[in-house]
C-alpha cells in the first residue's frame, strides 16, 4: 500500500503548491489592482481614520475634520457653505474630491513627504497621526464682498494682488455648499449630488478658473497694449468710422447702439474711454496686423493651456485649434483672415478667457506690465502649525516676465482710469482712489443677453488690487454701458474691501 | 529494553523536541496576541498574559498525555497543530476587538465576543485529545467497531438533513443540529467515524476490489457488483449535498472515500472511476440546484456581483490584495469587513494581516502536519493503521485545499472550515481527535516492534513460501 499512499502525498503536496502559486498570484500580481479597487474601502478607511488637515485663511477655516462616532471616524465640514467652495472643492467618499482637497490632498491626509519625519515620530510616540495645514491667500472680506454682489446671478468674480499673484477673491455664483457632499452616508452624498447635477445653472462648475468666456470689449485693453508696444502713444490719433467694414467682407461692424465717435479721427484713450469698435478693429487689422494682436494675447498668458493654482485654471485663447488654421506659438493657431481679426479685436468670435484671466490682464498692466503666477496657496503647515513650505510669487512667465513694457503698462494705466472717470466705467469709482478699469459687454448665444464684464484694478497709481467681475446675461443688446452698470460696482465692493476704504454712499 | 534494542527498532522518543517546538510555538502565539493587544488597545494587558499562560497550560496538558500514552509519537504534529489553534485563537480575539469596536461606533450593544467561547472548545477537544488517546490504545481496536462508527457516523450525517430547518439550517446550510443554544456540526464527527469505517472496510475487502477486474481498454475494471460501495458513497455525497446544501462536506466525503479506495486497491481505475462520477455528479448538481449555478457563475465573474452574491468573495480578495507581501500587520488591516471572518474566511484574515508571507507559512505549517500524517501512513505496519492514517492526513490537507482554495479563488467557495484555526466547535473538537488518532497511529509506527514471543507461525510461512518457489 506505500506505493499508492506516496503517490496521494505527492498530489496533495502539489494541491499546496497549487494554493500557494495561486495566493502568489492573488496577493503579489493582482495586489496593486484589489488594493485600489474602488470598491475596496480599506485605503479609504484608513484615510478617514487620520485627523484630515484644515483649509485655513486668516483666521476663519474654511474646512475642517470633525470627530465622529461612526465607522469613519473624522467628518470633513465646510462653515461657510457656498462662499469658499470655488476654493476648497469638496472631498467625497463616492465623489472623490476636487478644488484644494484635491490639489494638496496629500497634505491634508498627512502622506506627503514633508510631514514624514513627523509620521515616524507619531509612530513611536503613539500620538494619532493627523494632516497638515493650507493657508491659502484669500482674503476674506473681498471673498465676501464678491460672493455677496453675485448673489442670485450666474458669474464670477477673481481678485488678484498685481503684485504677488496672490488670489484674493475666488467667488463663483451659483455655488453649492460641500458639507452635504462629505456626508458619510451615501444617500445624502448621492442625493446632494444629483440635485447639483441636475441644477441648470450648474453650481459645481468653478466658473471663476473653468468657464470661458468671450471677453468683449475688455479685450480692447489688449489691443490697447498692443498699439503702445507698437509705436502708438495714448494721444495717437486713430480713425473712427461709424461703421467698419473689413477687407473680404461686406458684413459692417457697427459701434455699440450705432454710436457716432464724435470726430473722424479720435485718440487712443477717447477709443478705449468710449469702447469704440470700429476704432478697434480698424486699429486691429490696419495697423497692428495679426500676429502683433496674437502676440500680445499670449503674452498676457492667454495661451489655451491650463495652468496650475494649485487648483487646475483652464486656458484661454485668442483663436480656436478646432476651427482656426494651425499656427506655432503657444496658440497653436491663428486667426484666420480680416473680417476675423476684426471681430476679435472687440474680443468675440473665438477669444475666449476666463475669469481669472481677465484679473491676470489688469494685474500685468497694474504691476508695470510684469506678469504675475496667480497662486491660491500661501503656505503649507504641519499639523503643529509650523511652517513647510511657502509660495514665493514668480513672473507667469519667467522667460518673459514683462507682458508690456513698463512704460506702455504706465500709458495703459492713464488710459484705464480714464475709463473709469469719464467712460462706460464710472460705477467702479471710488472716492478718494484713482480706478483703472475696463467695461465689457460679449455677445454670446444669439438671442440672449450679452454677459456684462469688468477688468480693472485700483489704486491707479499704487495697485493693491486687480478684479475682474463676469456677469452671465446681464447686459443689454447694443448697450456698452449696460456691462459697466452690472459688473462695475461688484468689482468696485471687492476694491474697497480689499484697500479697506468703506463705501460712504 | 536496551540489550534487545537494535539502532533501526529503537527510534529516540523525541519527546524533548516536542516540547522545545511547543514552547516555540507558544512564544509565536503569545507573541502575536501581544502585537494585537499592542494594535488595537494602545497597550499589552494582563489579558495577553493571561491567554498565554492558559495555552501554555491546555498543552502542557497535551504534551504530558502524549508522554505517557503515546511515548513514539511524531514530534511535530502536535507543536504544529498548537500553533495553528494558538494563531487562530489570536485571529478570532482580533476579529471580536474590531467587531467590539464596530458596536460601540454604531451605537449597538457590545458583545462579549468569541474567543473566550473559542477557548471553552479547546479544552473540550482537548478533554476528547486526551480520552481518544487514552481509550484507544491500539489503533486495530477500532476495527472491531467499525460497523457501528459506520452506522453512528450515517445517523450524524443524515440527522440535519431530517431535522427541521429551524433546529438544523444556518445561513442557508442545513448541517448543524442546534440545542438549546449550542449548535455542532455532526458531520464533522461523522466525517471520522466513516473513515474509520472505510479502512476496516476497505482493508477487508481490498483482495476482492484489486484482483476480481476485467480489462477493458488497457484499463483494470472492477466488476460490476464490486462497484456497489463507490455508488453509495457517491449517492450519499450527492444526498448530502442535496439534502443539506453542503457543497464543501460533500466534495470533502467523496474525495476521502475515492482516495482510500485508491490507497487500499493500488488500482487507477478506481480513481478514474471516482473522478468521472464525481465529474458526472457535479454536472447533474450544477443543472439541478440553483445555488450550485450560483457559486460557480460567482467564482467565475466575482467582481460582476460585487454587491450581491460575490460580496464575500470580493472582500476576501481586496483583503488578500491590500496584505500584499508582508501584510498590514496584525491588527493594523480590516478583516471585519469580509462577511464570516472568523469562520469560512480566517484564512483572508491571515493574508490581509500577515501578507502572503504569513499565508505561505500557513500552508507550510499544514503541509508540514499532512505529510507527517503521511509519514505515519507510510511506516506503520498494520494494512488498516497505514489505510487510516493516510485517510486522515489527507482528510485534513484536502480541507485545508477546498477553503483556501476557495478563499483565494483558486476553486468555486464551498463552506468549510479552516481545521484548526476557525472559530466552530464541532470542527475544532473533532480535529483534535483525528490528530489523536494520527498521534496514535504514528506512535505504533514508530514504537520499537515487540519482542516475537512465538517464532513459530513466521517460521511455517517462510517454509512456505520456500516450498512455492
Amino acid at each position: 500500500m506505500n506505493a499508492p499512499v506516496r503517490r496521494v502525498a505527492i498530489a496533495v503536496l502539489a494541491l499546496f503548491g497549487l494554493l500557494i502559486a495561486n495566493a502568489n498570484y492573488v496577493q503579489v500580481f493582482q495586489g496593486d489592482k484589489l488594493r485600489t479597487d474602488p470598491g475596496n474601502t480599506r485605503v479609504l478607511l484608513d484615510e478617514y481614520e487620520r485627523e484630515r488637515g484644515t483649509i485655513v485663511v486668516g483666521g476663519t477655516i474654511l474646512a475642517e475634520s470633525k470627530l465622529t462616532n461612526d465607522k469613519l471616524k473624522y467628518l470633513r465640514v465646510y462653515p461657510s457653505k457656498g462662499l469658499y467652495a470655488p476654493a476648497t472643492g469638496y472631498y467625497s467618499l463616492i465623489y472623490g474630491s476636487s478644488g484644494i482637497e484635491r490639489a494638496e490632498n496629500d497634505l491634508l491626509n498627512g502622506s506627503d513627504s514633508r510631514l514624514f519625519t513627523r509620521r515616524l515620530s507619531d509612530l513611536l510616540t503613539g500620538r494619532d497621526p493627523k494632516g497638515g495645514n493650507v493657508v491659502l491667500t484669500l482674503h476674506p472680506r473681498a471673498q465676501k464682498e464678491a460672493y455677496r454682489g453675485l448673489a442670485g446671478r450666474r458669474g464670477a468674480v477673481v481678485a488678484l494682488d498685481p503684485r504677488t499673484g496672490a488670489i484674493l477673491a475666488l467667488a463663483s455664483s451659483p455655488s453649492y455648499d460641500p458639507t452635504p457632499l462629505a456626508s458619510h452616508d451615501p444617500k445624502t452624498i448621492r442625493a446632494a449630488f444629483n440635485r447639483l447635477n441636475a441644477d441648470d445653472d450648474n453650481p459645481m462648475l468653478n466658473r471663476a478658473l473653468n468657464q470661458r468666456y468671450p471677453p468683449g470689449s475688455t479685450f480692447k485693453v489688449v489691443i490697447s497694449a498692443a498699439a503702445l508696444q507698437n509705436g502708438f502713444t495714448p494721444e495717437t490719433m486713430v480713425p473712427c468710422p461709424p461703421t467698419y467694414t473689413p477687407p473680404q467682407t461686406t458684413r459692417p461692424l457697427p459701434n455699440f447702439n450705432g454710436e457716432k465717435c464724435g470726430a473722424e479721427q479720435v485718440s487712443l484713450t477717447t477709443a478705449l474711454t468710449n469702447s469704440f469698435n470700429t476704432a478697434f478693429a480698424k486699429l486691429a487689422v490696419e495697423r497692428l496686423h495679426e500676429p502683433a494682436v496674437r502676440a500680445q494675447a499670449e503674452a498676457f498668458g492667454i495661451t489655451d493651456e491650463g495652468f496650475s493654482t494649485p487648483v487646475p485654471a483652464s486656458g484661454s485663447q485668442v483663436c480656436s485649434r478646432k476651427n482656426d488654421p494651425p499656427a506655432p506659438g503657444p496658440s497653436g493657431c491663428r486667426i484666420a483672415d480680416d473680417p476675423a481679426l476684426a471681430q476679435s479685436a472687440i474680443g468675440q468670435r473665438s477669444v475666449a478667457i476666463t475669469p481669472l484671466q481677465g484679473a491676470m490682464i489688469a494685474a500685468a498692466v497694474a504691476n508695470g506690465g510684469r506678469l504675475m503666477r496667480p497662486y491660491l496657496v500661501k503656505e503649507l503647515q504641519a499639523p503643529d502649525l509650523s511652517v513647510l513650505d511657502q509660495t514665493e510669487p514668480e513672473p507667469f512667465d519667467p522667460e518673459a516676465p514683462q507682458a508690456l513694457s513698463p512704460e506702455a503698462a504706465k500709458q495703459l494705466t492713464t488710459m484705464m482710469v480714464s475709463v473709469v472717470d469719464q467712460g462706460t466705467g464710472t460705477k467702479a469709482q471710488i472716492p478718494g482712489i484713482r480706478v483703472a478699469g475696463k467695461t465689457g459687454t460679449a455677445q454670446n448665444v444669439p438671442g440672449k443677453q450679452p454677459h456684462a464684464w469688468f477688468i480693472g484694478f485700483a489704486p491707479a497709481d499704487n495697485p493693491q488690487v486687480a478684479v475682474a467681475v463676469i456677469l452671465e446675461n446681464a447686459g443689454t443688446t447694443g448697450s456698452e454701458v449696460t456691462g459697466g452698470k452690472a459688473a462695475a460696482p461688484i468689482a468696485k465692493a471687492v476694491m474697497e474691501a480689499v484697500l479697506g476704504v468703506r463705501d460712504g454712499g | 529494553m536496551a540489550a534487545q534494542t537494535s539502532p533501526a527498532a529503537a527510534p529516540p522518543r523525541r519527546r524533548a523536541a516536542e516540547l522545545g517546538l511547543l514552547l516555540f510555538a507558544a512564544l509565536l502565539v503569545v507573541g502575536a496576541d501581544a502585537a494585537v493587544d499592542a494594535t488595537l488597545n494602545d497597550r499589552v494587558g494582563t489579558d495577553v498574559l493571561g491567554y498565554g499562560l492558559g495555552f501554555v497550560l491546555i498543552y502542557a496538558v497535551a504534551h504530558v498525555a502524549v508522554r505517557w500514552l503515546a511515548p513514539y509519537a511524531d514530534p511535530v504534529i502536535l507543536p504544529a497543530v498548537a500553533l495553528l489553534n494558538g494563531l487562530g485563537l489570536v485571529l478570532i480575539r482580533r476579529l471580536d476587538l474590531a467587531e467590539a469596536e464596530n458596536a460601540r461606533q454604531a451605537g449597538r450593544a457590545v458583545s462579549t465576543g468569541d474567543a473566550g467561547v473559542q477557548v471553552v472548545w479547546t479544552c473540550i477537544g482537548l478533554a476528547l485529545f486526551v480520552a481518544v488517546l487514552l481509550v484507544v490504545r491500539d489503533h486495530r481496536a477500532l476495527n472491531r467497531y467499525a460497523y457501528t462508527l459506520a452506522a453512528a457516523g450515517l445517523a450524524f450525517l443524515a440527522l440535519p438533513a431530517v431535522l427541521p430547518g429551524r433546529f438544523s439550517e444556518v445561513n442557508g446550510a442545513k448541517i448543524w443540529i442546534r440545542v438549546a443554544g449550542f449548535s455542532i456540526q455532526p458531520g464533522e464527527f461523522a466525517k471520522l467515524a466513516l473513515m474509520v469505517f472505510f479502512a476496516s472496510y476497505l482493508v477487508a475487502k481490498r483482495d476482492l476490489l484489486s484482483r476480481a477486474t476485467r480489462r477493458v481498454v488497457g484499463i483494470d475494471l472492477p466488476r460490476g457488483r464490486d462497484l456497489g460501495p463507490v455508488l453509495v458513497a457517491w449517492l450519499l455525497s450527492v444526498l448530502v449535498l442535496a439534502g443539506e446544501k453542503d457543497l464543501g462536506t460533500s466534495l470533502l466525503f467523496f474525495g476521502i472515500f475515492v482516495v482510500m479506495l485508491y490507497v487500499a486497491t493500488e488500482r487507477i481505475s478506481w480513481l478514474l472511476i471516482g473522478l468521472s462520477l464525481f465529474m458526472v455528479g457535479a454536472y447533474l448538481a450544477y443543472l439541478s440546484f440553483g445555488h450550485v449555478q450560483e457559486r460557480v457563475t460567482v467564482w467565475l465573474h466575482p467582481f460582476e456581483y460585487r454587491d450581491t452574491d460575490g460580496y464575500q468573495i470580493v472582500q476576501s480578495l481586496f483583503g488578500l490584495g491590500t496584505g500584499g507581501l508582508f501584510g498590514t500587520g496584525l491588527g493594523s488591516g480590516r478583516p471585519d469587513n469580509v462577511p464570516f471572518a472568523k469562520t469560512d474566511f480566517i484564512v483572508a484574515t491571515v493574508g490581509e494581516e500577515l501578507g502572503l508571507f504569513g499565508l505561505v507559512a500557513l500552508m507550510v505549517v499544514y503541509a508540514l502536519v499532512v505529510s507527517r500524517g503521511f509519514r505515519a501512513a507510510l511506516t506503520v505496519r498494520d494494512s488498516f493503521g497505514k489505510l487510516l492514517a493516510a485517510g486522515l492526513a489527507f482528510t485534513l490537507a484536502f480541507q485545508v485545499f477546498i477553503v483556501v482554495g476557495g478563499v483565494t479563488k483558486l476553486i468555486p467557495l464551498t463552506g468549510l472550515t479552516t481545521p484548526f484555526l476557525s472559530y466552530g466547535g464541532s470542527s475544532l473538537v473533532a480535529n483534535f481527535a483525528l490528530v489523536a488518532l494520527l498521534l496514535r497511529i504514528s506512535d505504533a509506527a514508530r514504537r520499537p516492534a515487540p519482542p516475537k514471543p512465538v517464532p513459530k507461525p513466521a517460521l511455517t510461512e517462510a517454509a512456505t513460501e520456500v516450498v512455492k518457489r
